[in-house]
């Protein structure tokens, strides 16, 4: 999975919301060791401080923990991965909505749209 | 670790002549963050690294490394990488890397040799037969391959196709120690600005604002290559 950082928004929110994805999709396992915040940095290509940044913040939510002496690991907690999952999976589908909706498609229209497509993909 | 500035300035002024280069300049960078220097042409980049690593002094107030004026013991911590180059263009890479050894004590030899066999590049090549992108990663190398305290970068982008920018970055963020400071002049932001915690903005030999770049962002919601646009609109 490739990094991918713009520079109009927070390079440390962009850097926890792609952590987050990681680890949802399962790149980053649960109870999982992650690599250290230099090599993460680099390959990110960010500033390690903003890196640091980031992984304090997962820290403080409980999606990550730190052993004093062997680094940070992914939460042991399915169920928080999993509620994050889902909020994820909410915003999305409140972004595509409000899209929709924009285009002129009401609810009715959509859930129909979702579900012909969901036919011919099957 | 030890709060105190790395590099700071008070009312310092630098003149050539009739020229006032950089005019009661007022400024304090911390450790541990890399930091860039931005202003348009002319502003006084340059003139701020150079009395940073002891070459120029000025002419008006102060500029201290490490709580010292500038002196051989502050140049022992400073890696300065200048604008152009002022090796002998007829040493092979194997004699630069020696002569780096042989006058800073910092130097690390073997990380240094590492990343030049990385990059293919041929110790007995001289330098006059490298391409101006491989010349400006060697030098690159040298310089982040020093235990600094305070790095001083001056352009180090300018002039490398976009393949160059992205190693030379890379080896910026993965090299300098960890309670040290990169100072990096450029006019090129968008290429620098992810790698950035702090930036300051001069013009006129006078400094505009400095700020951490994720407030900027936050704040005034455009990157920093946008903030500098709408700065220094002309």
């Amino acid at each position: 999975m490739k990094w991918t950082i713009n520079s109009e928004r927070p390079v440390y929110r962009q850097l926890i919301e792609q952590i987050e994805g990681r680890i949802i999709s399962g790149i980053y396992k649960s109870g999982e060791k992650l690599p250290s915040v230099r090599d993460l940095a680099t390959e990110a290509s960010v500033n390690p401080n903003t890196m640091q940044r980031a992984l304090a913040n997962l820290e403080q939510s409980g999606l990550v923990y730190s052993k004093r002496t062997s680094g940070r690991f992914i939460t042991e907690d399915q169920k928080m991965i999993e509620g994050i999952k889902k909020e994820m999976a909410l915003s999305e589908i409140k972004n595509f909505i409000e899209k929709m909706n924009k285009m002129g498609f009401d609810r009715q229209a959509i859930i129909a749209l979702i579900q012909k497509e969901g036919v011919t993909n099957e | 670790m030890n709060n105190a500035a790395i590099l700071s300035t008070v009312d310092m002024t630098k003149r050539y002549g009739k020229l006032t280069a950089l005019d009661h300049l007022n400024l304090s960078v911390g450790r541990g963050k890399i930091v860039g220097l931005l202003g348009p042409n002319g502003s006084g980049k340059t003139t701020l690294i150079k009395l940073a690593a002891g070459i120029l002094t000025p002419s008006d107030g102060q500029i201290l490394i490490d709580g010292q004026e500038p002196c051989a013991e502050t140049k022992a911590k400073v890696s300065y990488l200048p604008e152009r180059t002022y090796f002998d263009e007829h040493m092979k890479v194997s004699q630069l890397i020696t002569k780096f050894e042989d006058f800073y004590e910092d130097f690390d030899r073997e990380k240094a040799a590492a990343m030049i066999s990385d990059l293919d590049i041929d110790l007995d090549a001289i330098l006059k037969s490298l391409s101006k992108g491989t010349k400006e990663k060697v030098q690159l190398i040298l310089v982040m391959s020093r235990k600094a305290k305070l790095y001083l970068l001056d352009e180090p982008i300018g002039g490398v196709d976009p393949a160059a920018r992205d190693y030379i970055l890379n080896t910026i963020i993965g090299n300098y120690q960890e309670d040290g400071t990169v100072l990096i002049s450029t006019h090129l932001i968008a290429d620098v600005e992810k790698i950035l915690d702090e930036v300051i903005f001069i013009r006129d030999g006078q400094l505009m604002f400095q700020e951490s770049v994720d407030d900027i962002r936050e704040e005034r919601n455009q990157s920093v290559d946008e903030c500098f646009r709408e700065v220094f609109k002309c």
